[in-house]
């Protein structure tokens, strides 16, 4: 346990000095808010419902800070760690691997919480976006989203031989995941046709789940069903898949 | 006396290749035990199976009492490894990685003293990237020390860095050595294991070819002395093969090679000055691990190292 802590501690140190990783979960969010808010401002919209647009854009910038730490900061790192040896330096020593594992998670869902707080409150001071009408049941979504997006992201690190192609893949997944999910522009702006394929993206259900939540509409279901689904087949392929060396 | 290590009829394959071959060796408590050969000898196969990196084919291994793959945890807290292929984060800071290595073992010493023993105290804060390829080594071995280890396991040590800091790092491992701590010490450089090991195992194609004392081993050739100078520009020198004590003169690389018995030094001197020849560079050259290589395989290193590439 001890152990744990110091790792995790480091960890978090370390991802704090790699600018680029602490750039994307914690203060591209926030440019994104501020560019888009200035742009579109936050008035109520009846094309939204009544809402403004960065009441519904907020929750995709959730959904792509997840993204973002889940599917490239964890997975990158880890690939990294694996092809320098670094994976290997610890294997010498009785260190049980799973802190290594067990370390990434926390650090991935403390820096995810942490970007998250920083847009929230901001979205709230700024923009006056409503907090989350269910914050306990926002905070449970926010777990299930990391978890399951990690899962994905531990896919990617467990079948890919090096951190550039990690890097790689985990982009062309993301990406598409952003834009259509919600994080460039509300999905309702999309085609019919693109909110279907859409609907195929994990980022897609992360982002319907947290909006429901945030707009006090209650789960839904059908992306929480997925996120499980996901949550459980990436465990799998990544425990049995996953190479230290 | 109970080795430390016990390998016995060890095979591991790699495809079609044969990596170790029936290896079997026994290290003592206490001792520098070399694991010398060219390049793709086997060398570091052998040893990361005997820590548990790999899973041997055939045959059987005993690491202080257990075994590798059984016993990984129980190994680990008790070995000190310095890996040829390893690494740390890059902002890893040197104190926070021997701060976090010290956590992952039940019993570990104070690291400072560590540090400045290896020559590490002024750059505590620097990061892992910014140290320089010989400091990371030495961070390498100061970290497989920091749980006071019985058994060290130091591979391809000193390369890459220059003479003098070398000679200061094998002075280092003697001092390992002598605070009663075994020292296994994998090396392509026959030089290093005849002056540090106290034993050293010959590796060759994946089997041990020669096994024992170096000294031992290079006694054992019988092969006289040697006396080497430049060779003289357009003189014949092969006259020297008449001179007493002498058995055979060679041409090697542009310097003359003359091998014997008795006080070669003197007699080729002497055959030389009543010639009016004074090589300023005239030397006495003594049997080596590289010569025990040549005489057991019939290769030189040299030729192995292109073979392995």
């Amino acid at each position: 346990m001890r152990t744990l802590l110091k790792m995790t501690w480091m960890e978090i140190k370390l991802f704090l000095r790699e600018p680029i990783g602490a750039f994307f979960a914690l203060v591209f969010p926030l440019m994104l808010l501020f560019i888009f808010g200035s742009i579109y401002g936050n008035e109520p919209n009846p094309y939204f419902g009544g809402r403004g647009s960065m009441d519904v854009t907020t929750p995709g910038y959730i959904a792509m800070i997840i993204g973002t730490t889940g599917c490239l900061s964890s997975p990158i790192t880890l690939s990294l760690y694996r092809e320098r040896g670094i994976l290997r330096r610890y294997r010498v020593t009785p260190l049980n691997p799973l802190a290594v594992i067990g370390a990434q998670v926390v650090v991935n869902l403390a820096i995810t919480a942490l970007g998250i707080g920083l847009l929230t409150v901001a979205a709230h001071f700024v923009y006056n976006v409503a907090m989350p009408e269910a914050p306990v049941a926002f905070v449970l979504a926010f777990l299930l989203s990391s978890f399951s997006v990690l899962s994905l992201g531990f896919v990617l690190a467990s079948l890919l031989p090096t951190a550039r192609t990690t890097q790689i893949v985990g982009m062309a997944l993301f990406y598409p995941m952003l834009f259509l999910g919600g994080g460039g522009m509300p999905r309702q702006m999309l085609p019919a046709s693109m909110q279907r394929v859409s609907e195929f993206l994990p980022l897609t259900h992360v982002n319907i789940l947290i909006s429901g939540l945030w707009a006090g509409e209650g789960w839904s279901l059908v992306s929480v069903l997925v996120l499980v689904v996901m949550l459980v087949v990436g465990l799998t392929i990544s425990a049995r898949m996953f190479r230290w060396e | 006396m109970q080795p430390v290590i016990e390998i016995n009829n060890l095979t591991k394959t790699y495809g079609d290749t044969c990596a170790v071959d029936d290896v079997s060796l026994a290290v003592y408590p206490g001792e520098i035990f070399g694991i010398v050969g060219p390049n793709g000898a086997g060398k570091t196969t052998t040893v990361e199976l005997a820590i548990g990196l790999r899973k041997p084919d055939a045959g059987s291994i005993r690491v202080l009492g257990l075994d590798p793959q059984q016993d990984a945890f129980a190994l680990g807290e008790r070995i000190g490894v310095q890996l040829q292929q390893a690494a740390l984060p890059d902002r890893m800071r040197v104190w926070e990685a021997l701060d976090l290595f010290a956590s992952f073992y039940r019993r570990s010493v104070a690291w400072q003293p560590l540090l400045d023993q290896w020559g590490l105290g002024d750059k505590r804060k620097a990061t892992f990237a910014s140290l320089s390829g010989g400091q990371q080594q030495r961070l390498f071995i100061a970290l497989a020390l920091v749980n006071d280890p019985e058994l060290v396991v130091l591979d391809e040590l000193t390369t890459g860095l220059d003479p003098h800091a070398r000679r200061n790092t094998w002075n280092l491992v003697r001092a390992i050595r002598d605070q009663g701590k075994t020292v296994v010490l994998v090396t392509h450089f026959m030089d290093e294991a005849e002056k540090l090991c106290d034993r050293v195992a010959i590796f060759d194609q994946g089997r041990v070819v020669a096994l024992d004392a170096p000294g031992q081993l290079i006694k054992s050739l019988n092969q006289g002395s040697r006396v080497r100078f430049t060779a003289p520009s357009g003189l014949d020198m092969s006259w020297l093969q008449e001179a007493p004590g002498v058995s055979r003169v060679d041409l090697e690389k542009g310097d003359v090679v003359v091998h014997g018995n008795g006080a070669l030094m003197a007699q080729v001197a002497a055959a030389l000055a009543q010639r009016q020849l004074m090589p300023p560079d005239l030397r006495s050259e003594q049997a080596n691990l590289e010569d025990v290589f040549l005489a057991v395989t019939g290769r030189q290193m040299e030729e192995n190292h292109a073979y392995a590439a």
